[in-house]
């Protein structure tokens, strides 16, 4: 993995490796856009992200990118057809109230979908279950049951079977080893379901070949 | 910053074709420069105002001049707008009472106050003649058409009716139609000034005016501008000069006196026609219906701009759905929009008022559009 530049997560610079330059970029719950600006400095896409939060809207339309406030399971539904290359769901799904509808919907609009999100089935987790009997924590899912925003539970193994039964196809996969908000991480080869903390996927049409 | 304001004269041998039907002319535009046009004329940006406002965006008439102009504190030097940059150009609209062509102005075929025959203008109107100040100008393509309000609409309007002309709008607190809550609050309004005897069916110019009717019409105004946020944090229930209620008719709440103030203060500056003629204007605007045979979509397939569309959280007049319903019909055209709703208290004047977050916003956004990204 060519390391390009240091200030962006590990995760978001796999995700930006994947994409082809010029290329048309919708990157969902975008923060304050430091993949879009990424994006825009070194693969001279044409970005538009989706925040819900005013603060980070408005950190991103004062960096000169193209931003729009709003939920995304909404915001996404009043795009054309293929009106993007790319749509980028980084580390949200996990979030996700409806991931089928929201997946399918990201296809409609996109040529390819990026998804990113912690794997549950880290050998971490699977340890804290067995031993302690409580539901996990750790610096990837910081949170107590009652009070995370992550009601999803993914492993890496459970969303390539998810992409297919929609009938879509992965195209690109990369299991990760890196901590939360880390610029450092490695592409782990040998048992990733149980060595990754993050999965990184794009996703095509069925019929197509990269 | 001293400025100067100044008046192009036009359509003196052929008026002005309005939507209505009729011609006008000549016609007058006051406007007010500030900044340098540079020299590929490429750093221009066009400010419109809203109901009230007038040519006088920024800076101030002389050393003396105790008030500065209505959007002093977004355009200056080193300010969002900044005018060491940009050369920046706003304008009175016709229909006005600040300098252009408008109600009070003299009917060249009567040689007296044109009145209730001054033809109703729309907002389509508007820009047309602000259309022939550009060009006299000689600017080409403006960097952005940035608005607020009425302001807003004209912005939607140069978009959709001069699309090469524009390369990024800023509508701010705006919306492609009046509701029919806003319509009714002008109904009242205009009624109010139609209700004054001294209106006299608009031949008051030489005698006494309706100046009640105009101050009720601003307190109305006024009320739509604020919220019940606002009213609640400035005013509550207190009294104005009193410690116990006066058990008479009198101005008893702070509320009151507020409004009664800002109406008293309205009729000094404003024409009372011009009130009735503007607010005509817009209710009368209806961007997907002109432009889109009812579709806001279609009508946006028109447009070429890349655009920032802003809205406010306590905004009644024009809520924050009337700005999304936009960057809907934007977005289903592929344009490039950027929206932010605005966490404010002041209602609908918010934009008028200091606010860092929508001057980043703005300043960001005009960077990158001159960029040319």
């Amino acid at each position: 993995m060519e390391v390009e530049k240091r200030d962006i997560r590990f995760d978001l610079k796999i995700i930006a490796s994947w994409i082809e330059p010029g290329s048309r970029v919708l990157d969902l719950g975008c923060g304050e856009g430091t993949l879009l600006h990424y994006l825009r400095e070194h693969r001279q896409v044409v970005g538009t992200g989706i925040e819900q939060h005013e603060a980070e809207v408005a950190a991103c339309i004062a960096k000169g990118l193209t931003v729009l406030q709003g939920d995304l399971n909404q915001e996404v539904l009043d795009y054309p057809d293929r009106a993007f290359d790319y749509v980028i769901l980084s580390q949200t799904l996990q979030q996700v109230y409806r991931p089928r509808e929201l997946i399918t919907s990201l296809m409609r609009i996109g040529s390819r979908v990026i998804v990113s999100f912690p794997n549950f089935s880290h050998w971490s987790i699977r340890l804290q279950v067995l031993m302690r009997g409580m539901a996990p924590k750790n610096q990837q899912l910081p949170y107590d049951w009652y009070n995370s925003p992550n009601i999803r539970v993914i492993t890496l193994k459970d969303f390539r079977r998810f992409v297919e039964d929609l009938g879509f196809k992965v195209m690109e996969e990369a299991p990760i080893n890196t901590q939360n908000q880390d610029r450092y991480g490695s592409i782990v080869r040998f048992l990733p379901n149980l060595r990754a903390t993050y999965g990184v996927f794009m996703i095509g049409r069925a019929n197509e070949t990269r | 910053m001293i400025v100067e304001k100044r008046f192009l004269t036009f359509a003196i041998h052929r008026p002005l074709a309005l939507e209505c039907g009729a011609g006008l002319g000549p016609v007058t535009i006051a406007y007010e420069t500030l900044g340098r046009l540079d020299e590929g004329g490429k750093n221009a940006i066009l400010v419109l105002h809203a109901l009230s406002g007038d040519s006088h965006m920024a800076g101030r008439y002389s050393e003396e001049d105790p008030k500065p102009g209505w959007w002093d504190i977004m355009i200056g030097p080193g300010k969002a707008i900044d005018t060491n940059r940009y050369f920046v150009i706003c304008s009175n609209i016709i229909g006005g009472c600040m300098g252009s062509t408008g109600p009070s102005s003299t009917n060249p075929a009567t040689g007296r106050p044109y009145g209730l025959d001054f033809p109703v203008v729309t907002i389509g109107d508007m820009v047309k003649a602000q259309k022939a100040l550009i060009d006299h100008l000689g600017i080409k393509r403006l960097l952005a058409v940035v608005g607020g309000s009425l302001g807003g609409m004209q912005v939607l309007e140069w978009c959709l009716r001069y699309p090469d002309m524009v390369r990024s709008a800023i509508p701010l607190a705006t919306t492609a139609k009046h509701s029919a809550l806003a319509i009714a609050f002008n109904e009242v309004a205009r009624q109010a000034i139609m209700a004054d005897p001294n209106w006299q069916e608009g031949n008051y110019y030489g005698g006494a005016r309706p100046n009640l009717g105009l101050a009720v019409a601003r307190m109305i105004g006024h009320i739509t501008y604020l919220s019940d946020e606002a009213m609640r944090r400035k005013f509550g229930r207190r009294l104005q000069d009193r410690t116990d209620l006066s058990f008479k008719l009198d101005v008893d709440f702070q509320v009151e006196s507020y409004l009664r103030y800002q109406g008293k203060k309205f009729v000094d500056r404003f024409d009372a026609n011009s009130f009735l003629y503007i607010t005509k204007a817009a209710d009368y605007f209806d961007i997907g219906e002109q432009h889109g045979g009812g579709s806001l979509v279609k009508a946006f397939s028109k447009a070429k701009a890349k655009f920032l569309v802003v809205s406010f959280t306590s905004d009644w007049l024009y809520p924050t759905y009337q700005s999304r319903e936009l960057v809907q019909a934007m977005k289903k055209n592929g344009l490039d929009v950027s929206f932010c709703e605005i966490e404010a208290d002041w209602g609908h004047d918010a934009f008028l008022l200091p606010n860092e977050r929508l001057s980043s916003l703005i300043k960001g956004f005009l960077e990158c559009a001159g960029r040319g990204g």
